[in-house]
């Protein structure tokens, strides 16, 4: 539809099954991107150098937990 | 696949369980502010591997489930007019309204639809200009981007059999409600991710202050859940009372700014009531005046009708998170997914629905699947 950002579509591939989603609200997004989909809306692009945040909070608490047990 | 698989691994959760046990030296009472959470700490046992001290709290975080009575009402009334195609999301269809339900407007001869998107429904006017299509718009910030588009999209092609009947909800106002009420046992909050997403962090930020409350903002899968319920009570041990991203490989400080955009173009705030809460102030979204040709309220002129909620359905006090599915004496009785009395007990989302299919039933009773 045009050159408006607004109406931008594209295919999402949900684990092997594709659907069209709007990409009115990821303008960033690429080929290739994982996006978060709601009702057919990609509404954020994941960021890869945050996806292993999780595992590392784990780790920096453990190293937090042995440094206070450590000392004192 | 990538992205979820790594989030659910079950020795990093008991790690995460490990920490959590250790930093905790008090009872705390943490609620989950979103339905996609509560079906997950349910599900996976997550509340099952905490330490005894701690309590999660299970809030008014199911869209479906929070809607009021009148707004199941008015769509009943909508879909039962002839020449009408009324649309939904399918968990709308089985909700309870003071007569009947969608699913039986639909079985009486009505054209009820469940769609995907709000956009399905745009689509539905244009191929069927002799009918008039109406979209049932509920949900948090999550959902209001893409009725925003919907409305936007009817508007900028003069779609003019279609419009909406929106129910849309903000969550920050209902979480300052339950903290502002005397009886209130919240001591800190898993905030929803995905409602951030779309709106961003920043307006937590003078709550968290006013209240004295940790609000966390937090991802959806098992791991999310705990690493947000261990910053959260780290904040509680230690006095603190901050707004923290436990999600940023998803939400950005500021959400995004595109779909907020829309949302403000389309929508203004007004009070609007929740089932089990009553009326709060500026908690709902309404189409502004420009679009009121898309306004099925205003199209069709229905009127607001006061709305008894059924006695015998205690989804009231489990919205507010006063008490736990089980604990209502309907609960595995007269109600049950196939018989709900309310809403909490049909959306996939709904306390009620999540305990029933994962917590009523004795193991050997279980359907094996």
């Amino acid at each position: 539809m045009g050159e408006d950002p607004l109406w931008r579509m594209g295919k999402v591939d949900f684990g092997g099954i594709q659907k069209d989603v709007s990409l009115a609200y990821v303008p960033e997004a690429n080929v290739g991107d994982y996006v978060i989909v709601h009702v057919g809306f990609a509404l954020s692009r994941v960021d890869e150098s945050e996806a292993n945040a999780v595992f590392e909070y784990l780790r920096q608490m453990d190293e937090l937990l042995e440094l206070k047990e450590g000392s004192p | 696949m990538k992205y979820l698989d790594e989030y659910r691994d079950g020795a990093q959760a008991r790690q995460f369980a490990r920490r959590i046990a250790r930093v905790t030296t008090r009872p705390w009472a943490i609620m989950e502010v979103c339905g996609g959470q509560t079906h997950a700490i349910v599900k996976f046992g997550i509340d099952e591997l905490l330490p005894r001290l701690i309590t999660l709290i299970h809030g008014p975080g199911c869209p479906v489930c929070v809607t009021p009575l009148e707004f199941i009402n008015k769509a009943i009334e909508i879909a039962s007019r002839p020449g009408t195609i009324f649309c939904s999301f399918g968990d709308m269809l089985r909700v309870p309204g003071s007569a009947t339900d969608l699913l039986s407007v639909k079985a009486g001869g009505g054209d009820v639809r469940m769609v995907y998107s709000p956009l399905d429904a745009v689509k539905l006017a244009v191929e069927n200009p002799s009918k008039e299509v109406v979209f049932f718009a509920v949900g948090f910030e999550t959902t209001a981007p893409a009725t925003a588009m919907a409305a936007h999209q009817a508007a900028e092609r003069g779609v003019k059999n279609f419009s909406l009947l929106v129910t849309h909800v903000l969550a920050p106002p209902a979480m300052e409600a339950l903290l502002a009420a005397p009886e209130c046992r919240v001591q800190g909050f898993l905030a929803a991710g995905h409602v951030c997403a779309v709106m961003g962090c920043a307006e937590y930020e003078p709550m968290a202050a006013k209240y004295r409350v940790p609000i966390v903002v937090t991802g959806f899968e098992p791991l999310d859940i705990l690493q947000g319920v261990l910053m959260c009570a780290r904040q509680l041990e230690e006095g603190r009372a901050e707004v923290e991203n436990q999600y940023a490989r998803v939400v950005r400080p500021a959400g995004n700014e595109h779909a907020r955009e829309l949302i403000r173009r389309v929508f203004e705030v007004v009070p609007r009531k929740w089932r089990g809460l009553g009326e709060i102030p500026a908690s709902g979204l309404r189409l502004r005046c420009q679009y009121e040709a898309w306004d099925a309220e205003k199209k069709f002129g229905l009127a607001d009708h006061d709305t008894p909620e059924n006695a015998e359905c205690l989804s009231g006090l489990v919205l507010q998170g006063r008490i736990k599915p089980a604990e209502c004496p309907a609960f595995g009785n007269a109600c049950s997914p196939e018989h709900p009395l309310g809403a909490p007990m049909v959306s996939s989302e709904g306390a009620c629905a999540a305990y029933y299919r994962y917590r009523s039933r004795a193991p050997a009773a279980a359907p094996t699947r």
